[in-house]
């Protein structure tokens, strides 16, 4: 089926308006020989039909909510969305409008997105924030464009912590590709016990960014003031990857003199959707407003008098600078700036906390239980947040089969990026894992130490 | 000077200290110690019940306009109607709530819906190998860049830096090479909107990378010489870029992998209605001809055991490609809210179907065309494909497109595209889709001529729209002036702290 | 649209003055820019740089541009006081609105001002 309102005798009537007699008439332009190619795709189902078939696929998966208790984290991870979210985001008037190019007829989106950006500020401690990046990954990416604008490619070095996300680093060194780049401090063999201030010694002058990752992606909590610091000290600017849900509890980045701070905002009320969409945040200094990618909402007043919001600094964008511009992003990811605006909106100040130390605390009585175990322990001793490495001394890939014939998704296997980290997995608890659930991962565990 | 009148206060200013929206159960395990030299002093965020936050959100929906309350013709961006189905489709259990590093037997729905997306989309673009995870057309984009930088050093040429770039692309076109570091060079337009091929012929040797084209172009024209120009870029060792922007017109019309393109990328949230959501999020898988196939982005999804005709289901899993770029994002590109959806509509269709959306899409627009070339002068005229870009000026009249597009607001319609593309005086750009129905465009065509009328009785009328909407126009120079990005001021909040 | 008689002019709207070493955008170029919102010089004091090289970029509510040197030699002095303020450009473009000055400034490509004025009427449609 399909969803075109125009009845043949309309046709008709527009094709004679037209002056020509067919539909196929209007396509004279294209080359004959490869006009009207049949498609072998499968025939169109009607609504019903559709509905049970993605119905069928749906169910050829095993979800989080219901046929297995999750403990894997490394970057997603699996927390409550109020219904209230999907009640608003369903709202037509937000999800079938276009990016907000006209203001009179968008103050909806716009003011949203002010106000997503006043949150984000406010959660990282930052200046400003953009409106959003495709995701945390592309966000940190972003961060180098932004440093190597700044100091407008005359420095070509950027650190990045061997504890920032894989996935975010590969991303990293795809989308600097072009830069002639020195990319140091990623190397998956460093020391990984190593305190960040260690990176220090690899900041010179030629730095132009240094990145690091807050909970690091062991669940690590440092405080980076002293390598900001040091940092500052050689001129380089320095971008932090947080967690936000982290943010709600621990010293925001803002607050350690951090020059970007960036991050996914999965947490932020979206559902794991297999990886996406999401969004990634994006905050930074007044100072480097003009070399930041991404769009930018600004309040000001309209003809009337009435307070109202627009698109803002357009100029550094890609539709009008081109080949110039700081990247060449259009979009935001406007729905999902919205989800996270009324999560952090309902959350509120208590609730954020709330979430926060529900993850904490649950996450220090499954890394109790778990050390307990003969034959496993903590690999790290510093602070975490929500995530913790565990020794399971033997191939990860095994115990996570055992556990998944138990219901339970197990932890990330970090020996895939970290050879040192060789049947090491790292586990994630949120407020949705009750104490049962992890007294029964501990038991299965204890299990699999007997084998 | 007087405060600006309050139409809506935000979340911050709704906040009353001890209101609470949602709230957590107690901990079921023992309290462990906070570090307390690392944690935070204040958490400054808003306080607010759920009616209070259901309330705001409700107010600021009104303002906005969208496809669900009228005609959206905006050049360029394929404001269809957006099939409810889709969005319990993409909202399935299944689909929501699966981690993206799951074992792949847990998540082999998801897995085989991407295998068969990879397929169909090659299917309908004639290409050979398709890559799901950028997550926008602009990142789709760069995607493409990236693999044509690739594969001429994969053959040890080095000298290709110039990206040949027509005066009416898109600005991510230019963009997304600059990224790269590569050089643009920008070819003109003939008098009949084809791109200027002496000057195309010109401009190719040896040190070009490529040539980005959109076809049809910005002007909403099909390029009546395409197959000249993939064989001039081509010659000169260069590949050809597609850009799948205005896909929506070639839907069983002609195959981009057809026509000799080597990369182009898909907006899923164009042509396959995937729902704008207010500026995202969009989804721009990017297919790509045998000879790129090897520098695909990692990871694809591929079938790791075959199955077979009855019981036996493949088993998918992921891929890389041997020469690959890299990974554009993390996780697989914008699965739930991109690919479900597109699925599910590409599902609905079938080839059939496909070819009605670019028929009535081109229809649609042929018919408006025909309806206002006599009021508003098209410099390009000739049978378009889904969309027309007229002149929003009258001889001895100020009156302005922008003009022209506000007013248009206090006829309930959302106004084109203006300005844009840089090569036509005053831009309209015109894109009804397929999914309006003749009332509605002979309505909208109603208005442009009246409005033209009002240009030349009272333009008054047209400089100070919109009168009907719940805005007027906004003062965007103290907008970037003063720069206010944040409902508070940080520095306010740090010294009250 | 005034055009000093005193300066020489680019084709892509900047000026020189050979007297004090002085480079700018002319008013014809603020006006098409429009209300200029950011200024971003280029250049350092003590840094010697050629006719052609771009010195500045400006933005405005809805363009941005390169500015371009139209006279070579060391930079002498940068009107970093542009940054707070890129008002200026519109307001007193050969004035205060100055970008950069020159020491032994060697003139590039220019013309005289009632060359640029027949120029820039050529561009008015």
């Amino acid at each position: 089926m399909t969803y075109i309102p125009i009845s043949p005798k309309e046709r008709d009537a527009m094709l004679a308006a037209i002056g020509v007699k067919t539909l196929d008439d209007l396509f004279e332009a294209v080359p004959a020989a490869h006009r009207f190619p049949a498609l072998n795709l499968p025939p169109a189902l009607t609504e019903m039909e559709a509905a049970a078939e993605l119905a069928d696929i749906a169910d050829a998966n095993e979800h989080v909510r219901g046929d297995l208790i999750s403990f894997l984290g490394a970057g997603m991870y699996n927390h409550y969305i109020p219904s209230v979210i999907d009640h608003m985001l369903r709202r037509g008037e937000f999800y079938t409008a276009y990016t907000p190019y006209q203001p009179e007829i968008s103050q909806g989106t716009l003011q949203a997105i002010f106000e997503y950006q006043s949150l984000i500020t406010a959660l990282t401690g930052m200046e400003l924030s953009n409106a959003s990046h495709y995701d945390g990954a592309t966000a940190t990416a972003e961060a180098v464009n932004l440093a190597f604008a700044q100091f407008r490619g005359k420095r070509k070095k950027v650190i990045v912590s061997p504890t920032v996300h894989p996935q975010y680093r590969a991303v990293l060194r795809t989308y600097t590709q072009g830069m002639e780049l020195e990319v140091a401090g990623d190397d998956p063999n460093a020391d990984l016990n190593s305190n960040p201030a260690d990176l220090a010694g690899l900041i010179d002058d030629t730095t132009m960014l240094v990145v690091v990752q807050y909970p690091d992606f062991f669940g690590r909590i440092y405080d980076y003031t002293k390598l900001i610091e040091t940092a500052h000290g050689k001129g380089a600017l320095v971008c932090v990857v947080a967690n936000p849900t982290a943010l709600a509890l621990f010293k925001t980045p803002g607050s350690m003199g951090a020059d970007i701070v960036v991050g996914e905002g999965q947490p932020l009320g979206i559902p794991m959707w297999y990886g996406g969409p999401s969004l990634g945040f994006f905050a930074t200094r007044k100072s480097y407003v003009h070399k930041m990618a991404g769009r930018l909402v600004g309040e000001t007043i309209d003809t009337r008098g009435q307070r109202s919001y627009v698109l803002t600094l357009t100029a550094r964008e890609q539709h009008i600078k081109r080949e110039r511009a700081t990247s060449n992003i259009c979009t935001n990811q406007g729905l999902l700036a919205l989800a996270s605006a009324i999560y952090m909106s309902v959350l509120g100040k208590s609730g954020m906390k709330q979430v926060a130390e529900l993850c904490y605390h649950k996450a220090h009585y499954a890394a109790e239980c778990l050390s307990q175990i003969k034959d496993m322990g903590l690999c790290f001793s510093d602070p975490f947040f929500h995530e913790f490495a565990l020794c399971v001394n033997r191939p990860v890939e095994e115990v996570n089969a055992r556990l998944l014939e138990h219901g339970i998704l197990g932890g990330y296997d970090l020996g895939q990026d970290y050879p040192a980290l060789k049947d090491h997995m790292l586990i994630a608890v949120t407020e949705m894992n009750s104490k049962e659930e992890i007294d029964v991962l501990a038991e299965v565990l204890e299990e699999v130490s007997h084998d | 000077m007087t405060n600006p009148k309050i139409v809506e206060p935000t979340v911050f200013e709704l906040s009353s200290p001890g209101r609470i929206g949602v709230t957590f159960p107690t901990p079921d395990v023992p309290r462990a110690d906070f570090p307390t030299d690392l944690l935070r002093e204040d958490l400054p965020l808003p306080e607010l019940a759920e009616v209070d936050v259901v309330r705001h959100y409700m107010h600021l929906s009104k303002f906005n306009y969208s496809v669900d309350s009228g005609f959206y013709p905006l050049g360029s961006c394929t404001m269809k109607y957006n099939p409810k189905i889709d969005e319990d489709t993409c909202r399935l259990p299944g689909f929501l709530y699966t981690h993206p590093l799951q074992p792949i037997e847990t998540v082999q729905g998801n897995l085989a819906l991407m295998y068969q997306m990879q397929e169909w989309l090659k299917e309908i673009s004639g290409f050979a190998g398709v890559t799901l995870q950028p997550a926008a057309g602009a990142h789709g984009e760069f995607t493409g860049v990236l693999m044509m930088r690739a594969y001429h050093k994969a053959r040890g040429d080095h000298k290709r830096t110039k990206m040949i770039v027509p005066d009416s692309a898109h600005g991510t076109n230019p963009a997304s090479a600059g990224m790269l570091g590569m050089s643009i060079v920008v070819i003109p337009s003939d008098a009949r909107g084809n791109v200027d091929l002496e000057k195309l012929k010109a401009a190719c040797d040896d040190t070009v990378v490529g040539m980005m084209l959109t076809n049809p172009n910005t002007l909403g024209m099909f390029d009546e010489h395409v197959e000249e120009i993939v064989k001039i870029v081509h010659d000169c060792g260069g590949l050809m870029y597609g850009d799948g922007a205005n896909l929506n017109a070639l839907l069983g019309i002609v195959r981009p992998g057809d026509l000799g393109f080597d990369v182009m990328h898909f907006n899923l949230h164009k042509t396959f209605a995937v729902p704008h959501g207010g500026g995202g999020p969009g989804s721009g898988p990017v297919g790509v001809s045998q000879r790129l196939l090897d520098f695909l982005p990692e990871p694809l999804v591929g079938i790791l055991e075959d199955g077979d005709d009855e019981e036996q289901a493949p088993l998918y899993g992921f891929v890389k490609p041997p020469q690959s770029i890299g990974r554009m994002k993390a996780f697989h590109g914008h699965f739930g809210g991109g690919l479900v959806r597109a699925y599910t509509y590409i599902a609905m269709h079938g080839p059939d179907g496909l070819k009605d959306i670019a028929q009535y899409a081109v229809l649609n627009a042929n018919y408006l065309l025909a309806r206002l070339r006599s009021t508003y002068h098209v410099p390009f005229d000739r049978i378009c494909m889904h969309e027309f870009v007229a002149e929003g000026q009258f001889e001895g009249s100020d009156v302005r497109a922008l003009d022209i597009a506000k007013r248009l607001m206090d006829y309930d319609f959302h106004p084109p595209t203006n300005y844009f593309p840089l090569i036509v005086h005053e831009a309209l750009m015109i894109e009804p889709t397929e999914t309006e129905n003749k009332d509605t465009l002979d309505a909208f065509a109603d208005a442009l001529i009246k409005i033209a009328e009002e240009a030349k009785s009272q333009p008054e009328l047209l400089h100070e729209a919109p009168h009907n909407t719940p805005f007027g126009r906004m003062d965007e120079v103290k907008a970037a002036r003063e720069l206010v990005l944040c409902c508070w001021l940080p520095e306010d909040y740090n010294e009250n702290a | 649209m005034n055009v000093p008689s005193n300066l020489k002019y680019t084709k892509s709207d900047e000026w020189f003055d050979p007297s004090t070493g002085n480079l700018g955008i002319t008013d014809y170029a603020q006006s098409q820019l429009s209300d200029i919102v950011f200024v971003e010089l280029l250049v350092e004091v003590g840094e010697e740089i050629s006719a052609g090289k771009p010195i500045a970029s400006v933005e405005s509510v809805k363009a941005s541009a390169e500015i371009y040197a139209a006279a070579g030699g060391k930079v002498a002095a940068v009107n970093s006081a542009l940054v707070d303020k890129p008002d200026t450009l519109n307001s007193d473009p050969f004035g205060e609105g100055w970008m950069i000055k020159l020491e032994g400034g060697a003139e590039g490509d220019v013309m005289d001002a009632a060359a640029y004025t027949a120029y820039c009427d050529g561009r008015a449609h």
